[in-house]
Order: structure tokens, then sequence, then C-alpha cells
């Protein structure tokens, strides 16, 4: 069984790799829609059997009752601690498979005509397959170090794909932005896996949760562990790429902060859980960054105008609610918001991609009105929305609730603080929710919109049909896959929750019915403008950290230049001075050298007869 | 199969020779290099091949023959699973050189055939010796025809960066030779395999002769604060210069380390290691943060090869297998991937007559889309992506460092871990910034296309591709490199366990 893994994991990588070196062979005789055509094919095709796989292995698990299917093609000796190249396949593992490769596939036959008059389209499809083969390996991995693999070279494809319109100067630094923030978070991460890896004796995955690790070990590792996860999973403080990641293709938004990239690191912790167990004040800090993280994150998403910043304000929200359920000890209810969450989320952006596209803009102050045009993504749109509010009977609902039960039920030293934050969070994401929900349909269609801005919207009015199938093909899980939690609920956490949620929400509205012209924000009053700078912790960054470090560069380049360089400079005036001063007595005046080679007689004839 | 390591000094210097006949005068055929030194790499190859992997440990294709009996000198050459990457990593480079030579036609083509055969011969014959003296023989011979490859076919400052590259490196040399001398002295014998197997020297006197050798190893690698000559070096030089300078030339300082430092001196290692850690590192920052100021593509590239030699000096400061192992692995990897970096970055230069990133301006994935992909590529692969050849150097050396041998002070290493994993992220920072101001964005308008010169050539492309090919091989299957490693180097540590 362990092939269908091996297979799900190398078709997109090998559909990579034929879209980038084969779309456009021969290199001058091929037109360019031919090269989109064929990329095309090498995009959907391999995704599409990777999904199957997916849900086939996941199927087989749930009927056959296996715990899990596991293979290893080698050890790599390392003269220390080696690797061993292997999958391992349980139940988490495998649900998540299908988590993933479902979202990519619906963003594969997406972008196929979302990005229909794209130049560069054989290279960005092939970068999700790349990006989808590398979440897979981490997966599906039963390694640590393998899953760093994966865990990397995602975030180089999370960089090309961010980076993809790079004529643009600002998508160029968000790029940047994403790759560094999380690579800071991943050197955390590798020494978390050292620390594993080396007390335990081996880095399978397996081995070291089996392993009777001290304490001490357990909290400083899984520390570690919880940097790299807040860099992927963009969680306070490492979260300030993520809404700037904005600046790529809408359909990357929805892989990227739906199923696949973010939703990493809170699979990972899933992953390696019984060690997180095993160390309480690493849940206790998780808790912490998660309620800190939750409802500054849903408070930025109130003051946000770009449609998708508020998605992406969100989805750091969102992913602080999992990290909060993980803290609170249930990774069963973070799993199951985290499985509701991609499928909304990744609705909610793909939807979006159509709202831009038609709009011909991501501000949310030129849109309005949409509901008669967009009769579809309206309807699939007030879906997600409706999730991520946690309405019923929409798939969040029972998520959250599962969510927040748990952490009223945990007892860690910041539970009440970690649960307060939640309820708040709950309504606040009401409000928000309603706020896009209402500004972007409903009321009239407001004037001053460009034709082109920010994204590569055309303000075409006709949406192709490869755009909108993806969308109704989300909206089912992402209204009916919460039935699946519904014997777990807990009717009374839910009630309140859902008051509260529609407490924000019925704020929203108020506010909006007085004046549909006027932003609902306005309620914010002061404190507006933090939300929407997101507390100026980009700026805070850029000058405790980006500054300092550039100056150290040009201060190291000219140390370089005038003290070490210098000295070897210097080394060598010296050399010439001196030989220059001896080259005096070379003068070739044949009296000095006499005079000078008596005076050496004399001495040597006086220093005898002192000292003999 | 002995004759195979002689044939393979043999027919570089037999292929320079050949070029002094009067009948190779003002012509040389086009092909001469290419055949030559991919003669060479053929027997690079064969020997790969029939190497016995199931003792990599040990010495093989031995020849062992008395050559200045009144100096006890011997001419002693041989592979083991330490130096045959390097010997081979040579041959291919050496010939991707002459590939590249023959899509661009340098000028006196006669002088630097010869001149870079001569080279290689030096090369492989440091890789290949087992005998001290012979070793620092071969070790200086390089210098002089790299010396010449600057000065003749360098950029406009190329005589004062000749001069620099030479004094400053033979005066390391004198260094390396004082050290030589005094483990002769000691240990009265001049064979490495003999020495390696315990020299029997007292650890004052290892320590003196680590420290000598170590730094003489230490200029040519380069290790801070001994780095200066490379950048200017590196500035001037001509592609092939380049790509020989920062693909074997560094290494054979690292080799160093691993064939002689290490082995003979133990004792003097393990005083020494933390010293040599320690600049390691500090040359890890600051050759990242030098990286993130400069101008210039070129000399960037010289100063992240500082960063990098950082992390192979830090594998070997471990003195732990694994650190050890990442150090070779970091060798053939820094080989590969600068050596496709100095390729890609000459025919930047070659194409818009500058590597001044202001003035190369921005958006040449647009205007250069396939040197830009490469030039993307090569330096994702640079700045340590797992998948990719450069990050198992780096991910081991760190691995190595986080425990230390037992002599080692741990929690010392430990903050050399940590810096040096702060390392990473500025050198991921220096590369993509550069990406950023050089690819990405729009071309300026007015210049037009660049140079009226194409995208990628065919020739370009086929001294490119097998260096990216390998690159992505070592990097999925690092084991077929950690295989041919591990156990030279287990047995060359044989006191440390796992």
């Amino acid at each position: 069984m362990i092939v269908l893994a091996v297979l799900a994991i190398l078709l997109p990588f090998a559909g990579a790799a034929a879209g980038l070196l084969g779309s456009r062979i021969p290199r001058r005789r091929t037109p360019v829609c031919t090269a989109r055509r064929r990329a095309a094919w090498f995009a959907v095709l391999p995704v599409a059997i990777s999904a199957v796989a997916a849900v086939w292995l996941a199927a087989w698990q749930a009927i056959s009752g296996e715990t899990g299917a596991a293979g290893t093609l080698a050890d790599i000796e390392t003269g220390s601690v080696p690797i061993s190249v292997g999958l391992q396949v349980g139940e988490l593992s495998a649900l998540t498979g299908v988590l993933v490769t479902v979202v990519a596939l619906a963003v594969q036959v997406y972008s196929v005509g979302y990005m229909r008059d794209e130049p560069r389209y054989p290279s960005y499809s092939s970068f999700i397959s790349l990006f989808t083969s590398a979440m897979l390996l981490v997966v599906y991995a039963g390694d640590l170090i393998v899953l760093y693999v994966g865990w990397e070279i995602m975030g180089l494809c999370s960089y090309l794909l961010i980076g993809h319109w790079w004529e643009d100067r600002a998508n160029s630094r968000a790029a940047v932005k994403a790759f560094l923030v999380t690579r800071l978070g991943d050197v955390g991460f590798l020494f978390g896996i050292f620390t594993l890896g080396l007390s335990a004796g081996s880095f399978r995955i397996d081995d070291v949760l089996a392993a009777d690790l001290p304490k001490g070990t357990l909290v400083a590792a899984t520390l570690l562990l919880l940097a790299g996860v807040a860099g992927k999973s963009a969680q306070v403080p490492l979260h300030t790429w993520l809404p700037d990641a904005m600046a790529g293709p809408t359909p990357i938004s929805a892989l990227i902060h739906a199923a696949t990239m973010v939703a990493a690191g809170i699979f990972v912790v899933a992953r390696l859980y019984p060690a997180f167990l095993a160390a309480q004040p690493t849940l206790d800090v998780l808790g912490v960054l998660a309620a800190v993280g939750m409802l500054g994150a849903a408070l930025a998403a109130l003051a946000q105008d770009d449609l998708k910043r508020v998605l992406a304000y969100s989805t750091i929200s969102q992913l602080a609610l999992m990290a909060a359920a993980l803290a609170a000890g249930s990774e069963h209810a973070a799993i199951f918001h985290l499985v509701t969450h991609g499928a909304f989320k990744a609705l909610l952006f793909l939807c979006a991609g159509v709202v831009i596209h038609h709009a011909g803009s991501n501000l949310m102050s030129h849109m309005g009105g949409l509901r008669t045009p967009l009769p579809v993504t309206f309807w699939a749109m007030t879906i997600g929305f409706a999730a991520l509010a946690g309405l019923p009977p929409a798939s969040g609902f029972f998520s959250k609730d599962a969510v927040i039960a748990a952490i009223e039920r945990s007892h860690g030293p910041a539970q009440l603080f970690l649960y307060g934050c939640a309820l708040v969070t709950v309504g606040v994401t009401g409000a928000y929710s309603a706020r896009a929900w209402l500004r972007t349909f409903f009321g009239s269609r407001r004037v001053g919109a460009p034709s082109h801005a920010g994204d590569h919207g055309h303000g075409r009015p006709a949406v192709p049909r490869s755009m909108l199938w993806p969308v109704v093909l989300l909206a089912v899980p992402a209204l009916l896959l919460g039935f699946a939690g519904v014997r777990e609920l807990d009717w009374e956490s839910a009630a309140i929750s859902v008051v509260i949620a529609l407490l924000g929400a019925g704020v929203v509205y108020a506010l909006w019915r007085s004046s549909p012209e006027q932003d609902p924000a306005r309620m914010l009053g002061p404190f507006r403008v933090p939300c929407e700078r997101a507390f100026y912790l980009d700026a805070v960054y850029d000058r405790l950290v980006v500054r300092p470090v550039l100056r150290l560069a040009r201060g190291v380049v000219r140390a370089d230049d005038r003290v070490v360089d210098g000295a070897v400079r210097g080394s060598g005036r010296a050399a010439v001075g001196l030989s220059g001063l001896l080259r005096l007595a070379q003068n070739g005046n044949a009296q000095l050298y006499v005079t000078g080679l008596l005076a050496g007689v004399l001495l040597i004839a006086v220093g005898v007869v002192v000292l003999g | 199969m002995s004759w195979i390591l002689i044939a393979m000094l043999a027919v570089p210097l037999l292929g320079a020779a050949a070029l002094l006949l009067p009948r190779f005068a003002g012509r040389v055929p086009r092909g001469y290099g290419l055949a030559v030194s991919g003669a060479t790499l053929a027997l690079a190859v064969v020997a790969a091949v029939g190497f016995d992997y199931g003792h990599a440990a040990r010495m093989q294709f031995e020849t062992d023959v008395s050559w200045i009996p009144g100096l006890a000198l011997r001419f002693h050459l041989g592979v083991d699973g330490i130096s045959l990457p390097l010997v081979v990593l040579t041959a291919v480079l050496t010939f991707l050189c002459f590939v590249h030579l023959a899509g661009r036609p340098p000028s006196r083509p006669r002088a630097l055939v010869f001149t870079l055969l001569v080279l290689e011969t030096g090369m492989i014959g440091t890789f290949l010796a087992l005998d001290l003296l012979l070793f620092f023989v071969f070790f200086e011979v390089v210098l002089v025809p790299m010396y010449f490859v600057i000065a003749i076919w360098g950029g406009p400052g190329r005589r004062a960066a000749a001069v620099k590259f030479i004094l400053y490196t033979l005066l390391g040399s004198a260094v390396l030779l004082l050290g030589v001398l005094v483990v002769w002295s000691q240990a009265g014998t001049l064979d490495m395999v003999a020495l390696a197997r315990g020299s029997g020297i007292a650890r004052s006197a290892q320590i003196v002769a680590f420290l000598a050798i170590g730094a003489g190893l230490a200029v040519k690698a380069p290790m801070w604060p001994l780095h200066t000559w490379l950048p200017d070096a590196h500035t001037e030089a001509p592609t092939v210069g380049s790509v020989l300078l920062a693909g074997v030339l560094l290494k054979m300082g690292t080799y160093g380390f691993a064939r002689i430092a290490i082995p003979i001196l133990p004792e003097g290692a393990a005083a020494l290691a933390p010293w040599l850690g320690a600049f390691a590192v500090i040359g890890i920052i600051y050759g990242s943060l030098a990286c993130l100021a400069q101008r210039d593509l070129k000399r960037m590239i010289a100063y992240s090869s500082v960063g990098h030699m950082g992390f192979v000096l830090l594998g070997f400061a471990t003195l732990t297998p694994v650190g050890v192992n990442a150090a070779l692995f970091g060798n053939v990897a820094h080989g590969l991937i600068t050596g496709l970096l100095f390729f890609v970055a000459g025919a930047v230069k070659d194409r818009y007559g500058t590597a001044d990133m202001a003035r190369l301006g921005g958006g040449m994935l647009g205007r250069l889309p396939y040197i830009g992909s490469l030039l993307t590529f090569a330096c994702v692969a640079s700045l340590g992506l797992p998948g990719l050849a450069g990050f198992w150097g780096e991910m081991l050396a760190l691995f190595g460092a986080f425990r230390p041998a037992a002599e080692l002070s741990r929690p010392l290493f430990l903050t050399f871990m940590v810096v040096g994993g702060l390392g990473t992220v500025l050198t991921a920072a220096y590369f993509l910034r550069m990406l950023s101001r050089v690819t990405h964005g729009r071309p300026a308008a007015s210049e037009g296309p660049p140079g009226g010169l194409g995208d990628v050539t065919a020739y370009e492309l086929a001294a490119w591709v097998p260096l990216v090919v390998l690159t992505v091989l070592f990097g999925l299957w690092p084991k077929a490199l950690l295989a041919i490693t591990t156990p030279a180097v287990q047995a060359m540590l044989p006191g440390v366990g796992t």
C-alpha cells in the first residue's frame, strides 16, 4: 500500500519536471498556446491520479482497520545518526493527504482558466505540482530529515509562486520576505530535529516517539520545533509574511493559505503530538501565542480593505485556533478544524479570485452589489463565510465548536486567557465575515474601480467554466464536511459561540444598514489604523532587525577593505618601504661600500678583542 | 590498475607538453583541450568505476616507488573514499571549462590550453599524492598557471589581483612547508599513509605542526581573516579561472585538513579545533554580511565562498565522523554549485559587459529567461535548499557541531551551531536579495537587448547542464557520496563512536 503514497508524491514531482522542461520543446518552434495546453495536462493529470491514490490509501486504512503503511527505501549513513529514507502513512497522514491532493487538484483546474492569458503558465503550474509533491512528502514522511526536505522545498515553491509576477518589485519583496521569515523559523526547527534525533538515536518518527526521552530534552526540542511551526503556519511572532504573500496569484493564496504550507505546521505538531504532550511548558507557550495571534489577526482582518488580506488575516486567526486546540490537548479538534478550514478557506480564496477577476480590483471599496452578476460565486462564498464565522450547518460550525469545547475542558495555566480570547475571536470573526460579505455582494456597485489593479484581473464579465467548477466542487465539503463530527457536538458551548458570532455579525449589519456606503470598520474608532497596519509589527521588525543587519553588512564591507585587507596591503607597503631603506645602502657608490666593509672589519676586530 | 592514476597525471601533462611542438605555433586545433581533458575525465570515470566501494577506506590503485632516495622521498599515489570524489570533480570541472572555451574562443588559445592542462595536472596530483612533499609540490604547481590565467586573461585590475593571489598563497605555502618539516623532523617519514596510522609525534610538536599546516591550508581554503586575496582574484579572473579557483583550488586547502592535518596530528587538531571552529563561524557570518552589501555579482559569489568554506571548516573542527563527512560533502557540493554560479555570472558579464548589480538593472528573467532561471537555480542550490547538493554539507556540519568529539567543549560548539544556523538565514537573504535586484523587476526600457547577444548558447548549456544534473542528483540521493566517504572517515577517526 505504501506504493500508493510513493506514487502520490512522485507523480506531481514528475509532472513538475515535465512541465518545466517539456512544455516548450522544441524551444523555438512551440507556439505559446501549445506549450500552455501541454503544461495544463502535465499539471492536472498527475495530481488527479495522486488524489485518487491518496483517497484510496485513506479508504483502505479506514476499511481494513490497518494502523498504517510504512516502507523504507534506504538508510543513509552519515557517520552519526543515520537518515532512513522512508514513508509512513498513519490515519492522520492519510486524511491530510486527501485534503492536500483534493485542494491541489481544484487549484490546478481553476488555474487553467484563471491564468489563461498568462505566458508563464508552464512554470507556474509546474511550481504548484512541485509544491504539492513537497507537501505530500511532509505528510507521508517517516523520517524527520525527509520531512524537513519537503518542508523546505515548500518554502522555495512559495517563494517562486508569490513572486510569480516578478515584474512588480512589491511581489518580489513579498516573496523574499516569505522565504526569509519562514527560514528563520526553520533553523529552530532543524535544531529541534537534531535534539530529538540525537537523543533518540534515530530520525525515524516512530523511534523518536517511542523513545523514552528526559523531559528537559523534550521541552527544548519541542520549543525549537515550535519556531518552525510558527514560521510555516504563520503564528505570532513569525506571521508577518502571510498578508504580504497575497501578492501572488489568487489560486496560490488558496493553495498556500488553505491546504498546504500553513497547514504543515499544525500537521507536524499533531504528527509529533506525543512528544508535545509530554512537554507541557511548550504547550503553554503555544497556547499564549495562539491566544494573542487569533485575536490580533481577527482585529486586523476587521480593518482591512483588501479582500485577500481579510482572508489572509482570517487564516492566521483560524490557524491560531487550531494551535489553541493543540495547546488544549485535543489534536483531534485541531485536525478536524484543519480539514474543514482547508476546504472552506480554499473555497473562499477561489471565490475571491472570481470576484477580483470580475471587479478588476482587490479592494472592497471598489466592489459591492456583485450578487447579481455572480450568483454562483455569491452562494459559494456565502457558504464559505458561514463556515468561517462558525454558523450552522456549515462545516466550520462543527469544527470550531470542537476547538472551543476542547479549550473549555483543558487545564493549563493559560486556560482562562485562552478561552476568553477564543470567545472574543469568535465574535470578531463573525463581524469581519459579515463585513466582507456585505461589502462585496450587497449595496450598489461602487464607482471608481480601476480597470487593472493589484491582482491580475482584467474586468472581464465572463467567468471561465474551469474556474466555476472547482468552486462548486469545494462548496460541497465546505458545507457538509462538518457532519462528520456531529456526534461529538457539545450543544452548550456550540450555542454560546453561535450567539457570540451572530452578535458580532449583527453589530456589523446594524452599522452597515444605517449607511451602506460607509465601511462598518469605522466602529473600531481610533483603533482602526493600528488594526489596519497589524499593530505596526512590520515597522518594528524593520527597525529592529532588517536595518541593523544591513548597517552591519555595510560596516563589514568597510572593515574588510580597511582593516582585514588593509593589514594585508599594509604589510605589502611595509615590505616595499623596508626594502627602500635597504636600497639606500645599494646606491652604487664604491666608496660607501669600502667604508662599510672597513667599519665591519673594525667592529669584528673590536668584538674579538673585547669578548675574547 | 595502478597505471590509471599515473595516466591521469600524464595525459594532461603530455597534452600540455605537446603544445610546445612548433607545429602548434599560432594555431591550436579547436577541440584539442577538449580531447585531452576529455581523456582525463574518461580515466577518472574508469577509476571511479573500478574503485572497490566495499573497501572505500583503503588506498587503491597505489603506486609507490622511490623518488629521491637521499631525502627518503617517494612517488606515492593512491585514492580512497576521501580523495576519489575530488579527483572526479576536478576532471569534470576542467572538462566543462574546455567545453565553455570551445563556445567562446579566448585570445591566445594555445597559451590558455597549455596553462589549464598544467593546472589540471597539479590539481589532480594534489588529490592523489600520498607523500607529504609530493603533495606540497603539486600544491605549488597549481599556483603558477593560475597566476597566469588571472594575469593574462583577467579583467582590468588583473595584475594587482594576480600578484596579490600569488604572494598571499605563496606565503601560506611557506608556512605549510614549515609545518611539513616539523612533521618530518619529528616522525622521520613523509608517507601520509604511514603517518596516519600513528605518527608518534609529541603533543607540543603536534600543536606547532598543526598551527603551521593549518594556517597554510587556511589561506587556501580560505578561512577568515586570511581570505582577502579571494574576492580580488575572483573578480578579475576570467570565467574558467573563477570556476577552477572556486571549484577546485579552494578544495585543496580543505582536503589538506582531511588528509594531513587531522589524521596525522590528532592531538594538535584536538587542541586547536575550537579556534578553527570559531574562525569558521566568524567566516560564515562575516562572509554572508559582506555579500549582503556587495555590488558586484562576481565579488558577491566570491564572498559567498568564504561563508560556505566556513561550514566546511566547521565540519572539520567538530572532529566527528559526521562533521568530516559534512566537510567532504560540502566540498564537492560547493565545487559543483559555485562552479555553476561562476559560469552563469561569467555569461551575464559577457552579455551586459559588467557584473555590477546596479548597472545590470533588473528583469533578467524577462530579457534572458534561461540564464535568469539558471542563475536562480544556482543561487537556490547555493543557499542550501534541501533536495539540492548544498544542503547536506551544511546540515551535517551543524549536526556535527551539535555534538562534537568528546574532547571538545560542547557548549562552545552549540554556540557555533546556533551562529552557523543564523548564517544560513543570512545566506538565503543575500542570494534572494541579489536575485530580486537582478532577475526580478522590469528591465530598463532604454537599454534594449543587452550586448546584442541572445540567451544561453548550446556550448554554455553543455557546460552547465552536467553541473545542474549532479547538483540535483547529490541533493536527492546524498547516499551516492556519503557511502563513499563514510568508511574512509570512520577509519580516519577510529576513537570516535557514533
